[in-house]
């Protein structure tokens, strides 16, 4: 009997991790910008490059910046989504266009809707590596002092933004 | 004294000729040199940092758009004269020590950096306790017990008067 015991708890042992193992997403790597503040930038906007738009215009407001991009076939998934939580007016969304072309990424907006109260053009992808990009498309919630409380990295599904997104949003916009 | 003059003429025109040949190159090296220097360092730090779009390769070896990003990244603040141990951290800081291809030293990650070598001793030593026993057992030559003395028998096949009563 003993003889069995053995082999079966090491296998159990192994199983239980495996079976951990299956359930982390290995790409998601765990962002230090977590409850720090959203790093600032200033960047001219997408549809004015005349104008600018910069982190601390967002001060006192709880806001989500998504970036995006209209090489980024993902995003395409995430964009009705997003439309539809512009709509509903929850909370406003900014758009950081990463590493796109300006007329390709006005193109996109025009072709599958705007939901961006307005979108940063990040030409260089320079704030993207400020805020660690690496998959695009990458959402931030930042809350009224300017505080990054969430992340996601890859697609906002309806089930993340009903689960988590929005209920931090109450949350926050409710306690500050 | 015609030839002298020619003679120097010609030198001095080889020398006019040749210091100019010569003073780009060597005004050319220079950078040269400088920039192999740089693009060391560059790649020695690019060889320690991960590339996040191809989690198994370092930045050096990729050609990820992000990770050619993160290479001009590391260049620029070369040139802005941070040190290595500066520019590291700001990589980590954005985006965690998921970037390091070599995890530090902390609590999360003892079992990563001692795992193997205290399940090696710990492997070790069960392994020289099970041949210490086993020497013990196989070196002591204790009297067969009954029990087994009677399996010895049947596996023979020469049971004798005593197994027969037994069984019977």
């Amino acid at each position: 009997m003993n003889r069995y015991l053995l082999p079966l708890g090491i296998f159990a042992v192994i199983a239980v991790f495996l079976a951990i193992g299956l359930g982390l997403d290995p790409r998601e790597v765990p962002s230090p910008l977590i409850n720090k503040p959203a790093p600032a930038f200033s960047l001219p906007q997408l549809h004015q490059p005349a104008q600018t738009f910069a982190r601390d215009d967002m001060k006192g407001k709880v806001w989500l910046l998504n970036v995006w991009a209209s090489w980024c076939v993902a995003c395409r998934e995430e964009h009705p989504v997003l439309v539809e939580l512009a709509r509903s007016r929850a909370v406003p969304i900014v758009g950081l266009n990463y590493k796109d072309e300006r007329a390709d990424g006005l193109r996109w907006l025009a072709q599958f809707g705007d939901p961006y109260q307005l979108s940063a053009f990040d030409r260089d992808g320079r704030i993207g590596i400020d805020y660690g990009v690496y998959g695009v498309p990458e959402t931030f919630l930042i809350d009224k002092n300017g505080i990054i409380r969430y992340k996601r990295i890859g697609v906002v599904t309806p089930e993340i933004l009903r689960d988590k997104i929005l209920p931090l949003v109450r949350e926050l916009n409710g306690n500050a | 004294m015609r030839n002298f003059l020619l003679l120097a003429c010609v030198a001095l025109f080889t020398m006019f000729t040749l210091r100019t040949l010569v003073t780009p190159y060597a005004r050319a090296a220079e950078p040269a040199a400088t920039e192999s220097a740089l693009d060391k360092r560059v790649t020695a730090l690019a060889q320690d940092l991960r590339c996040l779009v191809c989690q198994n390769q370092t930045i050096a070896d990729s050609q990820a758009p992000l990770a050619i990003d993160l290479k001009n990244q590391v260049r620029e603040k070369i040139a802005q004269g941070l040190s290595d141990d500066q520019i590291i951290d700001y990589m980590v800081q954005r985006y965690g020590d998921f970037v390091l291809y070599r995890p530090p030293v902390k609590a999360a990650t003892l079992g990563l950096w001692f795992g193997p070598a205290a399940l090696l001793i710990l492997g070790l030593v069960v392994l020289f306790r099970y041949l210490a026993r086993r020497r013990r057992e196989q070196s002591a030559d204790a009297p067969l017990t009954d029990a087994e003395h009677r399996r010895a028998q049947t596996l023979l096949g020469t049971t004798d008067r005593t197994t027969d009563k037994e069984s019977t």
